[in-house]
């Protein structure tokens, strides 16, 4: 197939970028999305030019690197995929695809298409995990977890980090991720004692990245490639209020 | 019965594998008893580097500034979560005999030896089984959501050819869980202060001061520049090699540069031909294609493996002009099934992956390309029905529709073995540390556990083992004989190595060439994928031997990379991983040359059981299956660099089996 690609040109954190328009021709519709990066990559470098940077890894949708939006949506429109599993069976022949980085202010572009989620890592640092040194676990079946417990936290455990909640939230809000890792590790009994102290410090954290504020649209839940619900959402807020009144109590 | 006799004398020193004296089962425990301790005061004025944040990386980063030590950590990742660990599909293995039915460490250990072919190490492997208990509960209590039975108690599956059900697992998503786990604990421990965390920045090369590890040269990968750390110790969990092969399941930044650097200092690399080739793949479809994608095999606990009879009807399935349902039941040859009738489907990857290899070559392949098989779900979806079989899989389903574009619950997958996994990795004795002192390594880097074949669901126990247990054990036996802190980078070795990784970039960048990092990519994993993959042969392995070179000149003459080094430069990046997996896939065909037998993953098509074999008679084994030579071969092979373009110097460590009697490896 041939298609028209307009593409989010940017050659360094601090140039400032631009949308360049290449032709990708003779693409095998069985190819992926990023395959199809691929081939006009090749193009462009035996023309001396300097291919276009994106994110990658894993190339089957759990690693979470991949981080482009296609067609103003993060991940393409497709639900429940990552943009690594976007196949090009799904377009039409001669279609014009607009792609572009994840945006949001607290991602800054790094080039092309590639953008700094360290602040992802920074939140998960300041309280997204169970405090236990390793050795001093017990018995693995010592804790019983219902299925029901165990599912709903499976569910919001599934979040790959991508970021494409943020990248689709008008705000800019990092509510969905903070909402999954809270739910995942709230919900299990094994992270009861620090639950508290896990949502305050999760939620001051996002709030010093930069990101915004929730304003229940709800953009995160219809693009999050791994479908997590916006229920973690009101699950923080409910974790956070009580939180925040236990704290003041102990004051 | 000494133990310490597999220590074997080189001419350039001693390959000491260092295994403690006294019975198996009681190794590890005597070990522990005797490791030396550094004072909790003097950890902290310890510095290691971690090269890696999987799940061997990741867990030894964060449990030994647990501990104390100051330890910096590299990824080449934006992020420590997204190292390849993260794919793992299938589970994890731990012999806690939940199910009651009849597993045990001693099982573990026997299954563990016996799948890698009589090719492990039987000290490192009956440690393994050990520790897989205490990896199980420190997972549980990380919060990893394993899958659960209704009454609460983690529920467990039977994967891998493995008879008892042993495996963990976390839904489709394994590897995820886990290394989130092992993740968290890392963040936690970054912001606490004990682990720098170094994303996006590459290891290029290795520091040896006075023959001592003492530290890395690395590129940051946003802007380009060439630093260097020192530290007491040096750890690598740097993944496998399989893109050697370019076609892999594996991610496609995962690199050999790392274990090739050592290799190129000083360290030995063990058994690099011992790799895996995993049965049920995505079969490839164009040569536009990147990677691979893995089926888990769980898949196989349900799927019946098979292709048509006749070639006729195969030739018509890959026409179009037939359907897999048009081919009734007598017209089906279930090739596992017929052969190995007590483990039919599931017998081990290695046999699973040949057997389809086998038949497509006979012409019986079903994918466009000839090279598939099918795997069939309809007599599991009428025996069970459709939910049941969705409740198991619908996730790797849905996740073949996507990539295939067909619907398995209506026409079977189609599947083919691919690169997977790699067994062989830099030496390591029973501390993990290489032959260069200070220099450990662990998970898929090393070679230590999985002998000739890998079963499933070992390679994250392995891993998460090396990483929390382990090293935080052995690592103390060097670190006491070293005054902390005394190297630092001001030292001449890293000038000089830092000089030399400068240099070899401009070089890359100088060539400016006319052909493309990919295609020499290509042109390597094809060929090795022809001589040194699922079947080998003297010819083969001496024509890709003579082939090798002409694609290094090749490519040191024609490459073009585009751009400058000083930035993100993906072009780059990828030339010198390409760069040294050429060197390496010389190492990796040497060492398929040198071992004259059939082992594992490593199938000499001249050492394979005839009809006129006793073993074949007695109906023991079938023809054509891989035949050991355990009086010539039962040995670590550990090959040392000699200089560019020079055959590397082969070493051996003996295999010494106490505890188990070697037999030939039936699955009938
Ligand atoms: C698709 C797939 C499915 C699998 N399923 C299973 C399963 O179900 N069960 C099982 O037991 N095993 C499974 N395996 C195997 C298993 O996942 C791996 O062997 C294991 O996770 C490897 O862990 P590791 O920590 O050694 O390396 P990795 O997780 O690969 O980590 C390597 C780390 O090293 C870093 N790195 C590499 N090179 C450099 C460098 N030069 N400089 C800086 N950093 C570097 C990377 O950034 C990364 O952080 C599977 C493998 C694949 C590919
Ligand atoms: S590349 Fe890993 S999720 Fe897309």
């Amino acid at each position: 197939m041939n298609l028209t690609l307009k593409v989010w040109r940017q050659s360094g954190p601090n140039a400032t970028g631009r949308i360049e328009t290449y032709e990708a021709k003779e693409i095998p519709s069985e190819a992926s999305f990023l395959e199809m990066l691929d081939i006009v990559n090749t193009g462009i470098i035996k023309e001396g030019g300097d291919p276009i940077h994106f994110d990658h890894d894993c190339r089957e949708g759990i690693c979470g690197s991949c981080s482009l939006a296609i067609n103003g949506v993060p991940h393409s429109k497709e639900s429940g995929i990552t943009t690594c599993q976007v196949h090009m069976r799904k377009f039409r022949e001669g279609e014009t695809i607009w792609i572009e980085p994840f945006r949001a202010r607290a991602f800054p572009v790094i080039k092309d298409l590639m953008v700094d989620r360290s602040a992802f890592d920074r939140i998960i640092a300041a309280g997204g995990y169970i405090d236990v040194r390793t050795g001093s676990a017990p018995e693995a079946n010592s804790i019983p977890i219902g299925k029901e417990d165990a599912d709903e936290a499976f569910d919001a455990a599934t979040c790959i980090g991508c970021g494409a909640c943020v990248a689709a939230c008008k705000n800019a809000s990092a509510m969905l991720f903070v909402g999954a890792k809270a739910a995942h590790l709230n919900i299990l009994p094994q992270g009861h004692p620090e639950k508290d102290k896990r949502v305050l410090a999760l939620v001051r954290q996002m709030d010093a990245e930069g990101f915004g504020n929730c304003t229940n649209h709800y953009e995160c839940e219809a693009v999050c490639p791994k479908e997590i619900s916006a229920d973690v959402i009101s699950k923080l807020n409910r974790d956070y209020a009580a939180a925040i009144v236990r704290e003041a109590v102990a004051e | 019965m000494a133990s310490n006799a597999s220590s074997t004398p080189t001419p350039n020193g001693t390959l000491n594998s260092a295994i403690p004296e006294g019975p198996l089962p009681g190794k590890w425990t005597q070990y522990k008893a005797k490791a030396k301790l550094i004072n909790p005061a003097n950890k902290r004025k310890y510095s290691v580097i971690v090269v890696g944040s999987g799940l061997a990386g990741g867990a030894a980063a964060a449990t030994l500034s647990e501990l104390g030590y100051q330890v910096k950590c590299f990824c080449y990742q934006d992020s420590p979560r997204r190292a390849h660990s993260i794919a793992a599909q299938g589970g994890i293995n731990g012999a806690k005999n939940y199910q009651n039915d009849g597993d045990s460490v001693w099982r573990l250990f026997y299954d563990t030896i016996k799948g890698g072919d009589f090719r492990a190490r039987e000290a490192n492997v009956h440690r393994l089984a050990e520790i897989s208990l205490q990896i199980i509960d420190q997972c549980v209590a990380q919060g990893v959501p394993f899958a659960r039975e209704y009454g609460g108690a983690l529920a467990n599956r039977s994967f891998g050819g493995a008879q008892v059900s042993r495996t963990f697992y976390a839904r489709g998503q394994t590897g995820q869980q886990l290394l989130i786990g092992c993740y968290q604990a890392l963040e936690k421990e970054i912001a606490k202060g004990g682990v720098k965390m170094h994303t996006r920045t590459e290891m290029l090369d290795l520091v040896v001061v006075d023959g001592h590890a003492k530290g890395i040269v690395v590129r940051d990968l946003t802007t380009g520049e060439i630093t260097s750390h020192a530290a007491d110790a040096v750890i690598l969990a740097t993944g496998g090699y399989g893109n050697v092969f370019f076609l892999s399941t594996n991610a496609m930044g995962c690199n050999v540069t790392a274990a090739l650097r050592a290799n190129k200092r000083g360290a030995y690399m063990a058994n690099p031909c011992f790799t895996q080739i995993h049965p049920t793949c995505i079969p490839v479809s164009g040569d536009y294609q990147s990677k691979l994608t893995l089926m888990s095999e769980s898949l196989r606990n349900d799927g019946r493996i098979w292709v048509p009879k006749s070639k006729e009807d195969a030739a018509k399935i890959r026409s179009g002009t037939m359907m897999a349902k048009d081919i009734p039941e007598e017209g089906r040859d279930f090739f596992l099934e017929r052969k190995y009738p007590s483990f039919g489907n599931l017998a081990p990857r290695d046999i699973s992956s040949r057997s389809a290899k086998e038949v497509c070559d006979e012409g019986r392949g079903v994918a466009k390309t000839g090279l598939g098989v099918f795997l069939d779900f309809s007599d599991a979806i009428n025996r069970l029905g459709k939910e049941a079989i969705k409740a198991r899989y619908g996730n790797l389903f849905q996740m073949y529709e996507k990539i295939a574009g067909e619907d398995p619950y209506e026409t079977p997958m189609k599947i083919y073995p691919a690169v997977h996994y790699t067994m062989g990795g830099l030496w390591v004795d029973y501390n993990l540390m290489s032959n260069i002192a200070g220099l450990h390594v662990l998970g898929e880097a090393n070679f230590s556990d999985h002998g000739a074949n890998r079963l499933g669901a070992s390679a994250l126990m392995q891993g998460l083992a090396d990483g929390y247990f382990v090293i935080p054990t052995t690592l103390p036996n060097y670190l006491a004989s070293q005054k902390p802190g005394t190297v630092t980078t001001s030292a001449p070795e890293f000038k000089q190595i830092e000089a030399e990784v400068k240099e070899r970039i401009d070089q890359l960048m100088n060539v400016k060439g006319t052909k493309t990092v990919d295609s020499f990519h290509r042109e390597l994993g094809m060929l090795v994928w022809d001589k040194c993959g699922m079947a080998r042969s003297e010819a083969g392995l001496k024509e890709a031997l003579a082939k090798i070179p002409q694609i290094r000149e090749d490519f040191w003459k024609n490459v073009r990379i585009p751009g400058s080094p000083d930035g993100t430069n993906m072009e780059l990046e990828k030339a010198w991983r390409v760069a040294d997996f050429i060197d390496f896939a010389e190492i990796m065909c040497h060492d398929a040359l040198a071992r004259e037998e059939s082992c594992g993953g490593h199938f000499r098509e001249e050492y394979q059981f005839t009809a006129e074999d006793e073993a074949v008679k007695s109906g023991y084994t079938n023809p054509g299956e891989a035949m050991r030579r355990d009086d010539e071969f039962a040995y670590v092979s550990a090959w040392e660099f000699k200089g560019p373009g020079v055959p590397p110097v082969l070493h051996k460590e003996p295999l010494v089996y106490e505890a188990v009697e070697l037999s030939v490896r039936s699955y009938k």
